[in-house]
């Protein structure tokens, strides 16, 4: 069996330097020579909401690939409750608790939406009667029960975003990745889709979010992290964010910037 | 209680078979149906279940194929070890073939599939010292009746349609499944893909590797042309599996019936019909005719694949709602 669970030896630091929940250090992607994500780093508390934002292309969602090893990082680390997990696989990475959902859906669209989420809570149940249940719970949770005998491939994407973070959700993350959540949805479902992240937020689990929408990003986030042409411009709390210079250079452009 | 009943009634069906029919000829077809069935089954567990397209199904049934009949013509052991350890040689050969050729996906993957059988053939002829090359093995029948062979074939069968059943309704199917629908996102659910399309893989060619050696018991002669050819099993298999319904646990079973069924029709030329047909016309063209028809059977697979795909993408059992309406709006027409 491949199932071992591989136990990366704690670096022996007597002095128990602080270390943050999850924290990346200079990560670094190159697309041959394009930087996609150049020396980012940056730290995530334990029940914080961590927003990423950036304008197209910045590099968002490269950095969410990196985090779960879609992509091999070019440089840097990345540390998950004390211990490195960049150099494993992805499979490896999810089981240590760090899930994630894509921007572009990635449903199961010939299972119905019960099977896609049995699948994913097959991770940590023993029998198929211990996912099952599982699954039908996330499913409540995620408000999909509605849909569940439904095939994935007839959703509507609000519904399809929601089946990405019930799959997620069933693996039992500590920490979730939330790429765009709420695009393509309209006002009431944005609104919908706000409550769902909070209420995985009360559950305990650690969530970093990528998104366009400012009303989510702003009135969810803890903290803010800005970057753009894969670097860091702005790092602080939404209120910071929204008023840092570089951050209004980067979506309005500098005229913009010089008058504010 | 009653879902069980089908399946339990047909078993019987099969059970009883060889005492209804005595005709050594039927029997005979109705063991290759069998044997078709566990292909079919390997076949559809890697390719149907889990989406990676086997086109090589011959590597595995000629290895399990030759394993059994080179134990018996090198270390004299009895070609029924062969069967088994047919099974054996072949998962052995999937193991690194797999571990190597996963890295490719989709139709990459079917063609080094494809490569690895005919690899396998080339390896078979031109090795003349141990496989006898174009020649061929003999191995010698354990019996002149054909029931023990159609019991044991009947218990592969069985076997193959448990293994899947019990396989797609736990932790592996879901996992399957998962795989062949999208492997990034199964990756993301903390599914080890690479291990799991090993063991849809190692399933298939052990179903598959045991059908070989099977063959070898059965038929009694195999040569690299018979055991690694590519539109008699590796075709065939894909046939089996899409004609049948691909990804459900019957359609294999109903696949290998009506392929066996159309190969024979087509290699006897209509069984015997058109012979007939000849004789009683005498009319000369028609010897050419009967001539082509039997050796156009793989032209004739092909011509059923593109009907098959048009108006029955799920294959028969996958589409059997649909084949029931089709079949009693026919008869209310015609009443």
């Amino acid at each position: 069996m491949c199932e071992e669970n591989y136990t990366v030896p704690e670096t022996g630091n007597s002095l128990r330097r602080y270390m943050a929940y999850f924290e990346a250090r200079g990560i670094t992607k190159f697309f041959g020579g394009l930087a996609a994500v150049n020396g980012v780093s940056f730290k995530v508390e334990q029940g914080q909401i961590y927003g990423l934002i950036g304008p197209n292309g910045s590099g968002k969602t490269t950095i969410f690939n990196l985090i779960n090893a879609y992509f091999p990082l070019t440089k840097g680390s990345i540390r998950f409750e004390g211990k490195r997990i960049s150099g494993l696989k992805t499979y490896q990475i999810c089981r240590r608790g760090v899930g994630r959902t894509f921007q572009v859906v990635k449903p199961l669209k010939r299972m119905t939406v019960l099977d896609n989420v049995i699948a994913s809570a097959f991770l940590h149940a023993d029998s198929k009667a211990e996912a099952v249940e599982e699954a039908k719970a996330t499913i409540e949770f995620c408000e999909l029960t509605l849909y569940q005998d439904k095939l994935a491939k007839s959703l509507p994407i609000a519904s399809r975003k929601r089946l990405e973070i019930a799959r997620a959700l069933a693996t039992k993350p500590k920490l979730l990745l939330l790429d765009e959540t709420a695009a393509g949805l309209n006002p009431s479902e944005v609104e919908g889709a706000i409550a769902l992240i909070q209420k995985i937020r009360e559950s305990g689990v650690t969530i970093i979010i990528v998104e366009h929408i400012m009303k989510v990003i702003m009135t969810i986030s803890d903290k803010i992290l800005a970057i753009n042409h894969g670097m860091v411009i702005a790092e602080g709390s939404p209120e910071e964010v929204a008023s840092n210079h570089s951050v209004i250079a980067a979506y309005l452009g500098e005229d913009y910037s010089a008058q504010s | 209680m009653k879902q069980f009943s089908g399946p339990v009634i047909l078993l019987a069906i099969l059970i009883a078979f060889p005492w209804a029919v005595q005709d050594s000829y039927y029997q005979h077809l109705m063991i290759l149906v069998l044997m078709w069935i566990a292909i079919g089954s390997g076949w559809n567990l890697i390719s149907g279940y889990t989406g990676q397209v086997l086109f090589g199904a011959a590597a595995f049934f000629g290895t399990g194929a030759y394993t059994a009949a080179l134990l018996l013509n090198k270390l004299d052991i009895s070609a029924w070890w062969g069967l088994p350890l047919g099974g054996v040689a072949a998962v052995i050969l999937a193991l690194p073939f797999g571990w190597i050729s996963f890295r490719l996906r989709g139709p990459y993957f079917a063609l080094v599939t494809l490569a690895l059988s005919e690899i396998m053939r080339h390896i078979a002829t031109i090795w003349e010292s141990l496989t006898e090359g174009m020649v061929g093995i003999l191995v010698m029948q354990t019996w002149v009746s054909k029931l023990p062979y159609y019991y044991i074939a009947l218990a592969l069968a069985v076997l193959s349609i448990v293994i899947v059943d019990v396989a797609v309704r736990s932790r592996l199917g879901y996992y399957f499944v998962s795989i062949r629908e999208d492997q990034d996102a199964a990756e993301s659910m903390g599914i080890n893909t690479l291990y799991y399309r090993m063991v849809s893989l190692s399933l298939a060619a052990l179903l598959i590797g045991l059908a070989g050696g099977l063959y070898t018991n059965y038929m009694g002669f195999i040569d690299p042309k018979v055991v690694f050819s590519l539109h008699d099993v590796s075709i065939m298999a894909i046939l089996v599996g899409i004609v049948g319904g691909v990804s459900t646990v019957y359609g294999p079973a109903v696949g290998a019936f009506i392929m066996v069924l159309v190969q024979e029709l087509i290699r006897t030329g209509g069984f015997g019909f058109l012979a007939w047909f000849t004789k009683t016309t005498g009319w000369p063209f028609m010897t050419t005719v009967t001539k082509y028809v039997s050796e156009a059977h793989v032209l004739s697979f092909g011509l059923l694949v593109v009907l098959v795909i048009l108006y029955l993408p799920n294959g028969v059992v996958g589409d059997w709602l649909c084949v029931k309406k089709t079949i009693l709006f026919r008869k209310r027409e015609t009443a």
